[in-house]
């Protein structure tokens, strides 16, 4: 079966420094695939040229078999690309229930008609309405988004990006700045959304990664020094050097 | 052919007005994040207070540095009791800002001086044409102006180049916050940037004095055009000012002085002439469509 | 709670619209009591340029995109309504190919179609670059623009063309005032109630998304650019149609409309009013039309203290006039609760 997300010799300079050092990974259907590195290793750096928002120098991106190198944002989203921010990216004015329903109205089209009213899109609020049933966030639907949590905003992410009913998401950070049982209750949800959507997993908190990664990738330098899965990443001696000894919270 | 070379120097000449106005303001906007629709006014500013201190003393030379250092001092202040409070602002706001700068201004010159336009006179030592080949002779004031322009722009690329205000000014233009997380007193260095801006604009306006008349209203014509040259030239580029400045003001001058003439051997001469100075005048913004269908950031774009 | 407060508010506004159309229905017997010709003409003119103003405002407020061009649109749909107008007197087709008109259902729709045309042209280039350069880059083609006609010998060049008969429209007399003013007032209601749809419509909505964050748009798959070169030309579009309100009106078309400055003052009325409201640009443009008018009947230099006053608003305030009201009324409300 071939990758859902695949990364061949990805190359990104700036100046002198290579943020990008030939990167190869690939996210196979039904994996957790996820991306471990220490601080400045490039994970953003990554994140953002397989997003379509930073051109790389060298290298090439597939999405489901099509090449996507050259695209913006917007195309690669039409092709199935989902993503959450590291540092949440919403509609700040807008509550979130209208946060939903905007992704929902970017999968159902028609937005270029001047003479409906949003208000009577019914099918964008069921829908935002369904995704919002039995999460924490659902007595906060009519809430402007500035006026949430920091954990909320975060789950906010999650839920938008689901709407938009990707082929495969590109998770970056969901756990930062979350605490312990909003970080479990993240790992659950994640957990749950993976049975139908591979995912590509950067994330800090080692708990949550040993807990979701089908396979994980070692991002140091801007270099991949190894990809296995959860037991071989944990014995190879390579990442411990590089990269767990540098981080005693690991073990 | 010598009426070509004559023109070629017109050009060249409002073509370093222009890079003397676009140069203060590609690093306004570069460095600050600030667009100053005012800065057509400190030119306005230069122009008056160099004309009238001129006819005071009967000195044209004695008007420069009053020009500057007026045009530098109400710089300052215009930094220091709005602009200042305009940097955290959106652009919306810097635009209504500094068009009520222009109002004031304006309207206070009109109050102060009047409408009618001041004249002064190209002095007496560089009035006489001088032959530079053989009979193309040319009015040598208009030769200071581009040695004069010249000189600055090779000062201010000594000054960015070389000099540690210089690279603090190359490094804000690329990546503003880099500038200030590296501690600099960001606005000291704002303030003399603009200063700066506001001396050459200053300078700019009490030279152009005696070619085009000294009037209310003066600093937004220029205004307008230097406007283009940024744009063409890459919003923070000083290269970008100085290439673009010198080809659009070749460009129209050209455009102005033969576009009709050419017109005339297609069609009458009243509506080659109408035709002639429209396409003319039109001639730096068709420019400026053609260069953003290319390169949408400008000729050299900074950090780009 | 909130649901209650939204009722009350939306019952509020309800009362207000009502209020206003009734206000508006009579003023020309309000201004014949008080203020006669010139009180019904300032009137006129305070809707025609709220037209333009909330246009402007569409793609400033609601877009948040700066254009400094907006005169152009504004000049050139007067300039189709003066151009049919000359080529329906001289009865020669215009470019050789249009004939002329006086009919104020063709000449309208016309202007509509031209100014948009630009907007589409304008647009295209300058939404390439953003910020800084986009404020510049509009200014600048609205200045070619208004060289353009300036270099139009034939068409009066920097003295305009002359209406000299207010466009036919559905056999009324248009030369009577009180006719007129009704004409462009269900003009000006009809497009306010295009606008109220547009910004609820799933484009309005797409659009002030756009503008809150253009990136967390373009990772829902939104392309900037196409949505915001559509709410360009719409913009271009509604200013187009004040533009050949206002030459009916005045019966003349000049450079004075498309000038750099008309782009600043229909800016001004924005924000005087408050940037992104829907009844922001009419109390903006009837605080700028009102200001002028009394202070350049107490000095001549009143753009001076136009000038201090708009430095006052930028710097002083936060959401102009609109916001000053409502934090009135919630302090009002506030007070006797």
């Amino acid at each position: 079966m071939s990758a859902v997300l695949e990364v061949k010799g990805l190359v990104k300079r700036f100046g002198g420094l290579t943020a990008t050092d030939h990167v190869t990974l690939e996210v196979r259907p039904g994996e957790v695939h996820a991306l471990i590195g220490p601080n400045g290793a490039g994970k953003s750096t990554l994140i953002n040229q397989l997003c379509g928002e930073l051109v790389p120098d060298e290298g090439a991106v597939f999405l489901g078999g099509t090449e996507v190198t050259g695209m913006d944002v917007p195309a690669r989203v039409a092709l199935g690309l989902g993503r959450t921010f590291q540092i949440t990216n919403l509609l700040n004015d807008m509550t979130v229930r209208e946060n939903i329903a905007m992704a929902v109205q970017a999968r159902e089209g028609h937005n270029f008609r001047i003479w409906d009213a949003v208000a009577r899109r019914r099918s964008l609020w069921s829908e935002a309405d369904g995704l919002l049933a039995g999460t924490p966030l659902q007595n906060r639907a009519h809430i402007p988004v500035a006026g949430l949590s920091h954990g909320e905003k975060k789950q906010l992410e999650l839920l938008v990006a689901l709407a938009r009913k990707p082929r495969i998401l590109l998770l970056d950070e969901p756990m930062a700045g979350l605490g312990h049982a909003e970080s479990q209750e993240m790992v659950d949800r994640l957990r749950e959304v993976a049975q139908t959507m591979p995912m590509l997993l950067v994330e800090h908190d080692m708990d949550a990664v040993f807990a979701l990664a089908t396979r994980i990738s070692v991002l140091v330098y801007g270099r991949i020094i190894a990809t296995g899965t959860v037991d071989e990443i944990r014995a190879n001696p390579e990442v411990r050097e590089a990269y767990l000894g540098a981080e005693d919270e690991l073990c | 052919m010598i009426l070509i070379l004559e023109q070629l120097l017109n050009g060249l000449q409002y073509g370093v007005m222009l890079f003397l106005m676009a140069a203060g303001l590609t690093l306004i906007f570069g460095i600050m994040g600030v667009i100053n629709l005012a800065h057509g006014s400190l030119f306005m500013v230069g122009a008056y207070a160099g004309t009238l201190a001129a006819a005071e003393t009967g000195s044209f030379w004695l008007g420069i540095p009053v020009a500057l250092i007026t045009a530098a001092v109400v710089g300052f202040a215009i930094e220091a009791l709005v602009i200042r409070r305009l940097y955290a602002r959106d652009h919306l706001d810097q635009v209504l800002a500094t068009f009520a700068l222009i109002l004031l201004f304006n309207q206070a010159i009109t109050w102060g001086i009047g409408r009618q336009p001041v004249f002064i006179a190209i002095p007496e030592t560089l009035s006489a044409p001088v032959e530079l080949l053989p009979g193309l002779f040319y009015p040598p004031y208009r030769l200071v102006i581009i040695a004069a322009g010249l000189l600055v722009a090779y000062g201010l690329y000594l000054l960015i180049n070389r000099t540690r205000i210089g690279m603090l000014v190359r490094a804000g233009a690329t990546n503003r916050d880099m500038v200030r997380a590296l501690g600099v007193d960001i606005r000291l260095l704002y303030t003399i940037v603009f200063g700066l801006g506001a001396l050459l604009a200053g300078f700019a306006g009490y030279m152009s004095g005696p070619i085009s008349a000294v009037q209310v209203g003066m600093g937004e014509q220029i205004l307008l055009a230097t406007f283009v040259v940024v744009v063409v030239g890459g919003v923070g580029s000083i290269k970008g000012a100085f290439v673009a400045g010198i080809l659009l003001g070749v460009v129209d001058t050209m455009l102005r002085a033969f576009l009709p003439g050419i017109l005339r051997g297609m069609m009458p001469a009243d509506q080659a002439d109408a035709l002639g100075i429209g396409i003319a005048s039109m001639g730096i913004y068709l420019l400026m469509a053609l260069v953003l269908l290319v390169r949408p950031k400008g000729l050299f774009a900074a950090g780009g | 709670m909130s649901t209650q407060s939204q009722e009350f508010k939306s019952l509020g506004l309800k009362v207000a619209v009502a209020l206003a159309i009734v206000v508006l229905l009579a003023v020309p017997f309000i201004t014949d009591i008080v203020g006669g010709n010139s009180a019904l003409s300032l009137i006129t003119r305070i809707l025609i340029y709220s037209i333009a103003a909330a246009s402007l405002n569409f793609v400033l407020g609601y877009g948040g995109m700066i254009s400094l061009g907006h005169a152009a649109f504004f000049g050139i749909g007067g300039y189709v309504v003066g151009l049919l107008f000359v080529h329906y007197t001289d009865e020669t087709p215009l470019m050789g190919v249009i004939p002329g008109t006086n009919q104020l259902l063709i000449t309208i729709p016309a202007a509509i179609a031209v100014s948009g045309l630009l907007a589409l042209i304008i647009g295209a280039l300058s939404l390439r670059t953003g910020g800084v350069q986009f404020i510049m880059i509009t200014l600048a083609f609205a200045q070619m623009i208004f060289f353009f006609f300036v270099s139009l010998k034939a068409y009066g060049g920097e003295d305009g063309i002359i209406v000299r008969r207010t466009n036919e429209f559905l056999g009324l007399n248009m030369r009577d005032r009180l006719t007129l003013y009704y004409v462009i007032l269900g003009f000006w209601a009809v497009f306010m109630l295009a606008l109220w749809r547009l910004i609820r419509s799933s484009f309005g909505t797409v659009l002030r998304g756009m503008k809150q964050n253009e990136r967390r748009m373009a990772a829902l798959g939104f392309a900037p650019y196409r949505y915001k070169l559509y709410a360009f030309v719409l913009s271009g579009m509604g200013c187009g149609l004040a533009g050949a309100l206002m030459a009916n009106f005045l019966r003349f078309a000049s450079p004075d409309m498309l000038h750099w400055t008309k782009s600043a003052a229909l800016m001004t009325m924005v924000i005087l009013g408050g940037v992104g409201s829907f009844f922001g640009p009419l109390l903006g443009t009837a605080a700028y039309l009102v200001l002028e008018t009394e202070l350049a009947a107490l000095t001549e230099y009143w753009q001076f203290w136009l000038g201090l006053i708009l430095m006052a608003v930028v710097l002083g305030t936060r959401g102009g006039l609109n916001a000053l009201i409502a934090r009135g009324v919630a302090l009002i409300f506030r007070g006797r609760a």
